[in-house]
C-alpha cells in the first residue's frame, strides 16, 4: 500500500515536471526566435507540401536580408483561414482560391490577391513488387488498379503495355492517402481527365469511397512506409519522396504515344503551357494544369502550390518584406534552392519572370 | 501491506470527531478537496460545450462537407463500428493478459519477482502512443499478418474475419485492437493487483482451511472481493482504448467504407483517429464536421461506459442473491 502510494507521487511528479519544462522549453524557444535576429517578423503558414522548400527559402532569405520568417505546416485549409483572417502576412495552398475565397481574401486585403506559383513538383506512381523497377501504364489501367477493377500484376491490361516484364500472379495492394491531401486532388484530377471514364468520381482532396480494396495510410511517408512493406502494393505520393526513399519501382505513365517516368522538367513544361484559370484577377497566375498534354517529354501529373500574399499591406515593413521574400522565393535562385531541398521542379524561366514581375508590384498603401 | 491497509478500510466518513483544534484544517481541507472535484466537472463540461457549440454546424451542413459521403449519419457510422470493434478486440485481448499478470503479481510470483514485474508492467503504461503506432505498424503488423491469414482460412465464415481476402501487411483492425491491448494492460494489471492485494488475509486463509484449491480461493474469496476496482480498471481502460488517437492512426491502413471485417485489407478509422488524420488539411466547415464526430465519441464513451457498468452491476447482484 505505502509503496504503491509513494510510487504514485513519484510518478505524477515526474509527470508534473515534464510537463513544466516542455512548456518552459517551448516558451524560450519562441522569446529566443523572436529576438535573436533583431529584425523583423513575417507570418506565413498553409500547404504542408510546402514544407521542406520553405525551409530551404526561410534559411536562405534570413541569412541574406535579416528578419524572421514563419511558415506554420497547418494545411492549406487552414493557410488560407489565417490568411484571410489576418493572422498571416502570407500563405501556401496547393489548389488555388475559388471565386468565393478570392472574393474574401480580397476583401481582407483591401486589395487584388497575389497568387504565384511557387511549388512544383510530379507525382510519381510508385510500387513495390519483387523483380520489377519500372512499369508502364496508360491513365485508364492506373484507375482500373486504384478502383479495384483489376486486382492481379499479371493482368493482361498491365501485361500487353509491359512486354518484357516478368509479372508474377500477387495481388495489388492499392495504397492511398487516408487524409485530405493536395496530392490526392492532382492524382484524382489527372485520372478523371485523362482515363477515358475509367476513372468517374471528381476531382477531390478525400480518397471517394467508390474506390474498393484499397488501403490508406497518412501523409506522404505513411504512403512510402506502407507500399515499403507490402509486396504487390501500389500507390502515389510526391515523386522527391520516391526517390529519397529509393527502393520503390516508378510507373512510366502514357503520355501521347510515349511512356514518361516523372521528371522535375516533364512537369514545369506542363505548367508553363497550361492555360490560367478563368475568373482570376491579374495579380493570379493561377492555372488549370492541362492533364492531357502530350508534348514530348511533358509530365502532367503533377502538383503546383501557390503563395498567397496581398498586393498592397497597411505598413511598409510587411510589405518590403513580403516583396522581399516572395521576389526571393519565385525567382531562378530560390528555385532552385527548393529542388535542391525538396527535389521539386523549378519554375520555367517565362513563368518566373511574369510571378517577378506581379511580386514586384507589391506595395505599401493603395 | 494487508495489515498496514487494513485500519483504513474503514471507510471515509468514519473517522472519530477530532478535537476542536484542528477543525479549521479539516474545513480548509474539505474545502480544497471539493474545489478540485468541481473543477474537473467543470472541465468536463466546459469539453462538452466546446463540442457542442463549434461542432453544431457539423451536424447540418452541405453534403460535399460529408465527401466521400452525403450526410452525417452515413459518414460517423462506419467511424463508430470501427471504433467499437477496436476497443473490443482490445478489451478481449487485453483484458484476460492483465488480469491474469495481477494475479500471478499478487498471488503467485516470489515476492522480489513481483515487484520487479509490477515496475515494468508500470514502465509500459510511460511508453508514448505514437511509438506504439510506429511499432505497431512496421514490426508488429508484420509478425501478425500470418495470424491473419489462418483466421481468414479457418474462421472466415464469421463476417468479422470475412469474406474478403485478409490484409496483406496485417495493417488491420486487428493490429491496432491488439496494440491497443498492449496500451491499456498497465492500467487494468495496476488497478486490479492492488485490489487483488487488499483481500483480507482471513479470507483467502478461510478458504484453503476449506479445503479449496489455490484457484477455488482467488474465484472465491479474491474476485468477489476485487470485483468492483477490477470493473473500474477495465472501465478505464475500455476509455483510453475508445479514445486512442495516434496508435490507430499510425498502424491501421484505412478505407472510406464500412466493415465489420477486423483482418481486411482496410478498415474505416476510429473516429479519434479520424480527427486527427484529417483535422490540419481541412477546410473550416470539414473542423466543425470532425468535432462533431467529436461530440459522438463522448456520447458514444459515455454510453458504453453507463453499459458496461450495469452489466457488471448486474452481474455483482446475481452473484449476491
Amino acid at each position: 500500500m505505502n509503496t504503491f502510494s509513494v510510487r504514485r507521487v513519484a510518478l505524477s511528479a515526474v509527470a508534473v515536471l515534464t510537463v513544466g519544462l516542455t512548456l518552459t522549453a517551448c516558451g524560450d524557444n519562441n522569446s529566443g526566435t523572436a529576438s535573436d535576429s533583431g529584425g523583423d517578423t513575417l507570418n506565413g503558414g498553409g500547404a504542408t507540401s510546402q514544407a521542406n522548400a520553405q525551409t530551404a527559402w526561410r534559411g536562405a532569405y534570413q541569412k541574406q536580408n535579416g528578419g524572421t520568417i514563419n511558415y506554420e505546416e497547418v494545411g492549406s485549409g487552414t493557410g488560407i483561414e489565417n490568411f484571410t483572417s489576418k493572422a498571416y502576412s502570407f500563405a501556401g495552398t496547393d489548389a488555388f482560391l475559388t471565386t468565393d475565397q478570392m472574393t474574401a481574401a480580397s476583401k481582407a486585403c483591401g486589395s487584388d490577391v497575389v497568387q504565384v506559383p511557387a511549388y512544383v513538383s510530379p507525382i510519381a506512381v510508385a510500387f513495390n513488387l519483387s523483380g520489377v523497377d519500372t512499369l508502364n501504364l496508360d491513365s485508364k489501367t492506373i484507375s482500373d488498379i486504384f478502383t479495384g477493377a483489376v486486382t492481379k500484376w499479371n493482368d493482361a491490361e498491365i501485361a500487353q503495355q509491359n512486354p518484357g516484364a516478368k509479372l508474377p500472379d500477387t495481388a495489388i495492394t492499392p495504397v492511398h492517402r487516408s487524409d485530405e491531401s493536395g496530392t490526392t486532388f492532382n492524382f484524382t484530377e489527372y485520372l478523371n481527365k485523362t482515363s477515358g471514364g475509367a476513372w468517374s468520381e471528381a476531382a477531390n482532396t478525400v480518397w471517394p469511397a467508390s474506390a474498393k480494396g484499397g488501403q490508406g495510410a497518412d501523409g506522404t511517408s505513411g504512403v512510402i512506409g506502407l507500399l515499403g512493406n507490402t509486396d504487390g502494393a501500389i500507390g502515389y505520393a510526391d515523386d522527391s519522396a520516391v526517390k529519397a526513399d529509393g527502393s520503390l519501382g516508378v510507373v512510366s505513365i502514357k503520355v501521347g504515344s510515349d511512356y514518361n517516368a516523372p521528371t522535375a522538367d516533364g512537369a514545369a513544361k506542363v505548367l508553363a503551357a497550361s492555360p490560367p484559370a478563368a475568373g482570376q484577377p491579374a495579380t493570379s497566375m493561377a492555372t488549370d494544369i492541362d492533364r492531357t498534354a502530350t508534348a514530348k517529354g511533358d509530365y502532367p501529373l503533377m502538383l503546383a502550390s501557390y503563395l498567397l500574399a496581398c498586393s498592397t499591406y497597411s505598413d511598409s515593413t510587411t510589405a518590403d518584406m513580403v516583396k522581399g521574400y516572395l521576389t526571393y522565393v519565385v525567382s531562378s535562385d530560390g528555385q532552385q534552392a527548393a529542388a535542391a531541398a525538396a527535389g521539386s521542379a523549378p519554375l520555367d524561366a517565362s513563368l518566373s519572370k511574369k510571378a517577378t514581375a506581379i511580386v514586384a508590384k507589391i506595395s505599401s498603401g493603395s | 501491506m494487508t495489515a498496514t491497509a487494513s485500519p483504513q478500510r474503514t471507510g471515509p466518513g468514519k473517522t472519530s470527531p477530532e478535537t476542536p483544534a484542528s477543525r479549521r484544517g479539516d474545513r480548509t481541507f474539505a474545502a480544497i478537496v471539493r474545489a478540485a472535484a468541481f473543477t474537473i466537472l467543470l472541465a468536463l463540461v466546459a469539453v462538452f460545450l466546446f463540442l457542442a457549440v463549434e461542432g453544431w454546424q457539423g451536424l447540418t451542413a452541405e453534403e460535399a462537407v460529408y465527401s466521400p459521403f452525403t450526410s452525417f449519419v452515413s459518414y460517423i457510422w462506419p467511424l463508430v463500428v470501427s471504433t467499437l470493434l477496436a476497443s473490443a478486440i482490445a478489451l478481449i485481448v487485453g483484458v484476460p493478459f492483465a488480469l491474469a499478470i495481477a494475479l500471478f503479481i499478487s498471488h503467485y510470483a516470489p515476492r522480489r519477482l513481483a515487484s520487479v514485474l509490477a515496475y515494468v508492467v508500470d514502465l509500459l503504461a510511460a511508453v508514448p502512443s505514437v511509438v506504439f503506432g510506429l511499432w505497431g505498424g512496421r514490426y508488429l503488423a508484420g509478425w501478425l499478418q500470418p495470424f491473419h491469414v489462418w483466421l481468414h482460412d479457418h474462421l472466415g465464415f464469421l463476417p468479422f474475419f470475412g469474406p474478403g481476402p485478409p490484409s496483406p501487411n496485417g495493417r488491420s483492425l486487428f493490429t491496432a485492437g491488439v496494440v491497443l491491448a498492449i496500451m491499456i494492460l498497465p492500467i487494468i494489471t495496476a488497478i486490479s493487483r492492488e485490489v487483488f492485494l487488499q483481500t483480507p488475509r482471513l479470507h483467502e486463509e478461510a478458504a484453503l482451511a476449506l479445503g479449496a484449491t489455490r484457484w477455488e480461493m482467488i474465484r472465491y474469496a479474491v474476485f468477489p472481493y476485487a470485483r468492483s476496482g477490477m470493473v473500474s480498471g477495465i472501465m478505464l481502460g475500455l476509455g483510453r482504448a475508445l479514445g486512442e488517437t495516434m496508435a490507430v492512426a499510425m498502424v491501421l491502413a484505412t478505407t472510406p467504407n464500412m466493415t465489420l471485417n477486423v483482418i481486411g485489407t482496410a478498415s474505416p478509422p476510429t473516429i479519434a483517429a479520424n480527427i486527427a488524420l484529417n483535422y490540419k488539411e481541412s477546410t473550416p466547415e470539414r473542423q466543425s464536421l470532425l468535432i462533431a464526430t467529436g461530440l459522438v465519441l463522448f456520447v458514444v464513451t459515455f454510453l458504453v461506459n453507463l453499459a458496461a457498468r450495469w452489466v457488471a452491476g448486474r452481474n455483482a447482484r446475481k452473484l449476491a442473491r
